[in-house]
């Protein structure tokens, strides 16, 4: 007989709770379509309780379906490594069949639930040392990252280096769930000595907002619902405070840009550059300047599908139009003129090596940041990280998992921030040419040079002036794009 | 001060949105398909939300098992006509000449010919770079793990241990000759926020989807609706009128329908919010093999 270790899918559900008697319909709908939404990571390793924590979570808040939970208990049963009659919450996370097998989660899986209060989206990720690529994966998104730690063990080796990663990424919250807490008597002096070596250990790194959980995931304590077995911790549950920790702060409303994404020209009276708002906010009639032609033009309008708005900020997808007829194209910038990016070719940046293939200086790399695809070499490697210690290491190129700071020339001018300034323009990822997998991702520190933007010399093509015929545009648009994903700029007139 | 925050829908759109644009930059030859389900529905309406006031710049492929429902088909032919939509429908012609379908032949090897071949044979034959897909990640187990933008041999098969790393929003869309790339906007969406945007956007659907009093037959516990006359003739004596709605549409004898008075939208969500069941305990298709959507997604499967 086969076993079937899979077993009956299991999505996670989110059956949200009764509606409150005498509150109509319309009313109550509308109110859960206001909700806000919280991305956030979790880290750990299996023995830490992480899957059961979710599963908690998510079993607690009765997000689960009838059919899941029959199939969770027949796994439980099964494959279950929670002992007899207990429910192995580990098993709704761990979804495909060959970690089934080998015990473990091995990439990045995506949990949806939902409160009255928010929507979240949760990256489970695992802790072992190799998948410092899944936990990096995971995390780029995240608004809140819950980092777990086993209250018999304490801070660990681990912890600091989930830790990193977390402030690498720039993930603004922290949480640390001090699990287990059943297996040390629900100790307050045991709790108060990790969270303060712990607080030691962000403050170290910059961190600023961490708050700190004593909780058994298992048992349930301080889960859902606070618990009373731990009369001395005075703050929230860990639900509570996940549904209205304040994150709408977070992102960057100051520094407006607007890589030009897609150029939209239904007919000849409309040319409209459709993007998403990476930061900032903008608004009808506001001056703005194209990058890097340095073209100044105002806003005429702020154009969607459900007509005009008079102001966008980030991070909604719009298409403007400028009251001056300027030729921007994918891969440029809109930003104002008063507050530009960095505009230049070569920068300071952290990097993580994502790929198995280990980093060979000598190659030519495709870099793509925003909307912006290039050539890119890893010029120098400037230090590596030991990413437990946090201690610099002298470089070498760079193997699987490992992190680093380089300096990196690109063929095309980039309009980039620092990350930790902007995630959205101090972000990117290094494409290999040959495998076209993606090798490393980077988190720019710095500019190296300013160039002088009105120097970058573009070959033009003047179709017109060249007397080609209009039956020919469609083929030279292909060339230009397939030449400019190879690095190479040509402008085109018609 | 101003609060600048978006809510959870409109974030989702935000992303969404960006995706579908991504894809029409960077691709030669994308092509959206379409189901004719409520997240295909969504999933349209976000391209047309995309390109608007252009039109989206590649056609809508639907692949026809041919025992879809007739509601469906004709919703098809009327949305992509009033929307101006270039509508491609491609079957197997061939295994359906030859008799194949979910009664005579069983689920497996109808969904492995009637949908899976059919949907390869169409993406090899117009070359399609880049093919959309309405799949959201809260549906099942594997699809937890996969990236939005998924990478395809050119056997169009999903490594699930080998996936590209995915980051921020920046997506790698680079392949060679004859590889592709399965594009998932509504990964992130949930069958809730699916329902309350169709509720809030006023999305047209299948009728299906209402409460009505529909002619069903029960078959292995699944609540079939005999559609048309190719029920075989042993079941017709059992047929029953009974107040029922569809969670998921497909093809109507692998459909289960649920018994249900939601005739409204407002009816269906909270419907929603309450149930106790899964959407895809109504999909006869997920039970007929081990680690069965998995083991489908390799073979090229959405």
């Amino acid at each position: 007989m086969k076993d079937n270790t899979q077993g009956v899918p299991l999505p996670i559900g989110e059956g949200l709770g009764e509606r409150p008697a005498g509150v109509d319909i319309k009313a109550f709908l509308d109110a859960d379509e206001q909700k806000s939404l919280l991305r956030l990571l979790t880290a750990g390793s299996v023995d830490d309780g992480k899957s059961t924590l979710i599963g908690r979570l998510l079993f607690d808040s009765k997000k689960l379906y009838e059919d899941q939970l029959t199939a969770l208990e027949r796994d439980s049963r099964r494959v279950g490594n929670a002992g007899a009659g207990q429910i192995d919450y580990a098993l709704l996370l761990d979804g495909l069949k060959a970690e089934r097998e080998e015990g473990i989660t091995i990439d990045v899986a995506y949990r949806y639930f939902s409160t009255n209060q928010r929507k979240f989206i949760i990256a489970d990720t695992p802790g072992h040392e190799q998948y410092t690529r899944n936990m990096i994966t995971g995390g780029s998104t995240a608004n809140l990252a819950i980092i777990l730690v086993d209250a018999r063990t304490g801070v660990i080796t681990q912890t600091r280096r989930h830790t990193f990663l977390v402030s690498l990424l720039g993930i603004n919250h922290i949480v640390l769930a001090v699990n287990k807490m059943d297996l040390v008597a629900f100790s307050e002096e045991v709790f108060t000595k990790i969270r303060d070596e712990y607080l030691a250990l962000t403050s170290q790194l910059g961190i600023e907002d961490v708050t700190c959980f004593p909780l058994s995931a298992l048992e349930g304590d301080n889960v859902v619902d606070r618990s009373e077995r731990t009369p001395w911790y005075e703050g929230p549950s860990l639900l509570d405070f996940l549904e209205t920790v304040p994150i709408h702060r977070d992102r960057n409303m100051q520094d407006f840009r607007y890589p030009v994404q897609y150029v939209l020209r239904p007919n000849l009276d409309f040319r409209g550059f459709s993007g998403k708002i990476a930061s900032g906010i903008i608004r009808r009639g506001d001056e703005v300047v194209a990058l890097p032609s340095m073209k100044r033009s105002r806003i005429k309008s702020i154009v969607t599908y459900e007509g005009e708005l008079e102001e966008a900020f980030c991070p909604q997808c719009v298409t403007l139009t400028l009251e001056d007829e300027i030729d921007i194209s994918r891969g440029e910038m809109i930003v104002r003129p008063d507050n530009v990016p960095h505009i230049g070719r070569s920068f300071e940046t952290m990097l993580v090596w994502m790929d198995e293939e280990p980093m060979d200086r000598g190659k030519q790399f495709f870099l793509k940041h925003n909307t912006n695809t290039t050539r890119a070499t890893i010029d120098s490697l400037q230090y590596r990280v030991d990413v437990n210690t946090m201690e610099r290491l002298e470089g070498r190129d760079f193997r699987l998992n490992e992190i680093g700071c380089v300096r990196i020339t690109t063929a095309k001018t980039l309009f980039f921030d620092a990350y930790t300034k902007n995630k959205a323009t101090g972000a990117f990822i290094l494409i290999d040419p040959i495998t076209n997998n993606t090798s490393a991702v980077g988190m720019i520190v710095r500019p190296l040079e300013m160039e002088d933007i009105n120097q970058a010399d573009v070959p033009t093509l003047d179709l017109p002036y060249l007397g080609i015929g209009k039956e020919h545009y469609e083929a030279i648009d292909r060339a230009v794009k397939e030449l400019s994903q190879q690095g190479l700029e040509i402008k085109v007139i018609k | 001060m101003k609060e600048y925050s978006l809510t959870h829908l409109q974030e989702l759109e935000a992303e969404s949105i960006h995706i579908i644009r991504e894809v029409a930059a960077e691709f030669e030859n994308p092509v959206m398909l379409y189901s004719i389900g409520k997240d295909s529905s969504v999933m349209v309406r976000l391209a047309e939300k995309a390109f608007a006031p252009g039109k989206v710049p590649f056609p809508l492929m639907h692949i026809d098992s041919k025992w879809k429902f007739r509601e469906m088909i004709e919703f098809r032919d009327a949305y992509a006509k009033k929307y101006g939509w270039n509508l491609i429908v491609e079957s197997n012609m061939e295994a359906f000449n030859a008799g194949v379908g979910p009664f005579t032949h069983g689920s497996k090897v109808h969904t492995d010919l009637m949908k899976t071949k059919a949907l390869l044979d169409a993406l090899n034959k117009y070359k399609f770079d880049a093919a959309f897909g309405g799949a959201r990640r809260d549906e099942e187990k594997s699809r937890a793990k996969e990236r939005i933008f998924s990478f395809r041999d050119q056997f169009n098969q999903w490594d699930p241990k080998n996936q590209r790393p995915e980051l921020w929003d920046i997506y790698n869309s680079r392949v060679h000759k004859g590889e592709s790339i399965r594009v998932f906007p509504l990964s992130n969406w949930t069958e809730l926020d699916v329902w309350q945007y169709i509720r809030l956007e006023k999305i047209p659907i299948v009728p299906l989807y209402f409460a009505k009093e529909r002619p069903c037959v029960e078959i292995d516990g699944n609540l079939i609706m005999a559609d048309d006359d190719r029920l075989p003739k042993e079941l017709v004596p059992k047929i029953h009128p009974r107040m029922v709605r569809f969670r998921t549409l497909g093809c109507w004898p692998l459909t289960g329908a649920v018994e249900s008075n939601a005739t409204t939208i407002e009816e269906i969500v909270e419907e929603m919010m309450t149930t106790t069941k899964s959407e895809r305990t109504t999909r006869v298709i997920d039970f007929d093999q081990e680690a069965s959507m998995e083991q489908k997604k390799r073979e090229g499967y959405f």
